[in-house]
Parts: C-alpha cells; structure tokens; sequence
C-alpha cells in the first residue's frame, strides 16, 4: 500500500467534507449523509484495524478447531460444528474466542456501542 | 402523495369536528415508508384539537406481514386502555370515506419517546428510578386484557421464533458463529409454555412516552402485538440495543430487572422468573441481530437503495458483542 495518501486517509476526507456540507441539506438527505460519513469512518477503521482483527480471529480459531485455514473456511466449519452441536458453550475455549472475535469487530463497526456487561460510563 | 393527505384531513376536519370546523396545522412527522404518522390540529368554535393520524402508505399483505392492521391495532389500544394501560386516546377509526385509506385518528398527547433522551438527559433524573417498576405494573394490564377473539392475531412461542429468525438467517447466507451458539443455546433452554396472553409485541424504550414528572404515559406502536409468552415483552425491553448506552441499568437503560418483576408482580401479573426474561432478552438480541442481516440483504438483492440499510448490517455486531457476555452469563 502506498502512503502518501494511505486509503484510510482518502476515506477520512471524503467523511470530512460531507461533515462540511450537511448543515446545508434537508432533514432526510442530512440524516443519510451523517450515516454515510460514519460509513467511510468504518472503513478508515476497517483498514487500519482489519488486519490485525483478521489474524487473531484466524488464530483463535484455529485453536478451537485444531486445525489451520483461512478466514472463510474455519468460519465456516465454526459454523457447521456450532450448529450441529458438536461445539456447545462448554467447549473450552470457544467462548473465549467468540469474545475476542465479537470485540474485535465491534472496535471496527461501533466502537462507542457498550455491549453487555459493561460499567457505567465515567459520569 | 403528501397533498393528498392535507386535503383529506381537511375533510375529515368536517367530519370530526362538526360544521364550520377547519383543519389548523397539518404536517408529517416520521416513519418508514410504510407506516407514516401525521400531526395536525382541528379548530372549531369550541376550540382547538390536537390530535395524530397513523396512517398505512403501502398496501398492506396479512399473508407476509409480521405486523397487524391499523383497526387492530386501534381496537387493541381502546381494550388495554379500559383495563388502565397509558395509551392514546383513539379518536376515530377510518373508513373509506375519509380517503385516507388504512388510518385511525388519537389524541395527541406530551411526552418523550426518544430513548437516549429519556436514558440520559437530567430532566428525567428524578423520575427515572421509578420507570421500571412502572414498565412492570403496565405490562401487567396489557397482558391482563383478554386477547379479543376476533382479531385473528397471531400466536408466538420461543421455539417458533427459533424457527422462524433461524430460517431467515440460513436464507442470509451469512456465517455468524456467535448467532449459530446462541440459536443452539437457546433451543436447549426453551422455557415451559406460558399461558397464551396478549402481548405488545415491541415494548421497549423507544416506543414508549416518558413525561419528566409523571414517567411513563403513553405505550405506542402497537403494530407488532400478538399472542405470547408473557416474559417475552418483559425480555424485549430489558434487550441491550435499547438501554441507550446504559448496559449497567438493564431495563431500557434506566432501571433494574428486580424492580421490572416487582411492578409487574403488585399490579396483579402472574410473577415471572428472572431467568425467563433473560431467555426472551437473549432472544431480543438474536432477532435483531438477524433483522440487522436482512435489513442489509434488502440493499445486497437490490430493493432498497439507501447507505442506512448496509450500515444497519454492521448492527450485527453489536448484538454478537452482548450475545457472547449472556452465553457466558448463562440465563
């Protein structure tokens, strides 16, 4: 990837600009245009945040099913094992990992979002 | 479409309000393309009326729709109302005369409905310790009205919304390990069967009015109501994507589980355990993990354009997130 601008940082000024241009639209378009700005926020963090989040679901997969793969593919056999109940929340580890993964991806979806279980905000 | 609207609500300003009444104000206020809601004023000699018109704007298919007719809904208001339940007045029901097609008319009543709002704002930091209790004692009047027959609304149980949120989520594609455990996990912790009892259907802040005084005055969006398990409007309210940012205060963001029962128990509901409406609140969250998925399925397959659906799919998450801490947690 080049650097000079990195994608992150294209995504970034396109968000500013709709920023820029919103007081001016409609109640309907100005609502759109904040939900596509936050869009390309998901990007920017997709792209700075993706890759790590990537490896350790890999990794934290392939533990749970002791064997090695792609993202697609120990997704998909998580799957089938979970579903057939094969693998059940007394699986050790399996928790574990499913927490990770779903933190993870929630720093890159919503990352303001306080998920179960979490304290109060600071006051 | 909207000049439609005005003009009909200045005949049915006649209608409602007598001769020489005139329509004061008219305006759409918001809703989905299918649903629309309208606020607008009636004068007449006597005064002025404010008052809501709730109003279909697609045509509307009893086979598909999860939701129920406008008259239904209507009548279901005026049945819990008489039993005590804080709701809009109905005012009128439409008919084919008014040309508003499938519409019913309420008194418009003061109050807050956005959950953020009423979660964090300091003018409902005095009220607020008391809203759950309260959610729990009007719960119990809603589910003590007795389901009218002739409504032919629809009966829900936890194995079938298993069933039928599993069906759409295998019809997704999508692969969700968290969503696979808790589908797995909650078929192995059905609860007993209920007695059948009307239900609201979609009781959760957000679609209730708080009053920084008086707390809770008014249930709406009645839309949803059908027959079921008790615990269920108990789970929904109690699910985290409403608590506004507030995960500590399990109820809509603003109060406890104990408090919920306890309102709900002194008002003369059948007491129900804790653990039923953390089956039910667990199932809140699955649901709307897998509406999140079908609301981007309809950008992905084309019927609908706008940005809002494919970022509501990144909503899923959010439900992965509180799925995993109750699977840990346990009912």
């Amino acid at each position: 990837m080049i650097t000079h601008p990195r994608t992150e940082e294209l995504a970034q000024a396109v968000a500013a600009w709709i920023d820029e241009i919103r007081p001016g639209l409609d109640p309907r378009n100005g609502f759109l245009a904040r939900v596509a700005a936050n869009a390309l926020a998901t990007v920017g963090r997709e792209l700075t945040l993706g890759p790590a989040a990537e490896a350790a679901a890999v990794a934290a997969m392939a533990q749970v099913l002791a064997r090695a793969g792609t993202h697609a593919e120990l997704t998909e056999e998580l799957c089938a094992r979970i579903r057939s109940a094969e693998l059940t929340v007394a699986t050790p580890g399996l928790l574990a990992a499913l927490r990770t993964m779903a933190s993870d991806q929630l720093a890159i979806d919503q990352p303001s979002y306080r998920p179960e279980g979490s304290p109060p905000p600071p006051p | 479409m909207s000049l439609d609207v005005s003009e009909a609500l200045s005949r049915l300003a006649l209608r409602l309000g007598g001769e020489g009444a005139r329509l004061a104000q008219a305006g759409r206020l918001s809703g989905g393309a299918s649903m629309e809601t309208w606020a607008f004023a009636i004068e007449t000699a006597g005064g002025r009326e404010d008052l809501i018109l709730r109003r279909r704007g697609a045509p509307f298919d009893p086979g598909n729709a999860r939701s129920i007719r406008l008259a239904t809904e209507a009548a279901l208001i005026r049945a819990t109302g008489a039993r005590g339940a804080p709701v809009p007045p109905v005012r009128h029901i439409c008919d084919d005369a008014d040309g508003l097609g499938e519409a019913y008319v309420m008194g418009r009543i003061a109050g807050e409905t956005l959950g953020k709002r009423i979660v964090s704002d300091a003018r409902f930091d005095a009220v607020r310790g008391t809203l759950a209790r309260q959610c729990g004692a009007v719960l119990a009047q809603i589910h003590a009205t007795p389901p009218p027959a002739d409504l032919g609304l629809k009966t829900v149980d936890g194995a079938g919304e298993l069933d039928r949120y599993e069906e759409v989520y295998r019809a997704t594609g999508a692969g969700r390990p968290i969503l696979e455990l808790a589908f797995q996990y909650l078929r192995q912790h059905l609860p007993q069967p209920a007695p059948p009892t009307l239900l609201h259907g979609d009781f959760r802040n957000g679609n209730l009015m708080f009053d920084p005084d008086k707390g809770l005055v008014a249930v709406l969006d009645w839309e949803l109501s059908h027959i079921g398990d008790p615990a269920e409007d108990m789970g929904w309210i109690c699910t985290n994507s409403w608590r506004f940012g507030r995960p500590d205060r399990p109820v809509g963001g603003f109060g406890d589980y104990a408090d919920l029962l306890a309102g709900y128990a002194a008002a003369g509901g059948r007491p129900v355990e804790l653990s039923r409406v953390r089956f039910w609140q667990m199932l809140g969250s699955l649901r709307w993990g897998v509406m999140c998925l079908t609301m981007y399925m309809s950008w992905a397959n084309g019927t609908e354009r706008s940005v809002e659906r494919p970022m509501i799919g990144r909503r899923v998450s959010e439900t992965e997130a509180d799925l995993v801490v109750l699977l840990e947690q346990g009912l």
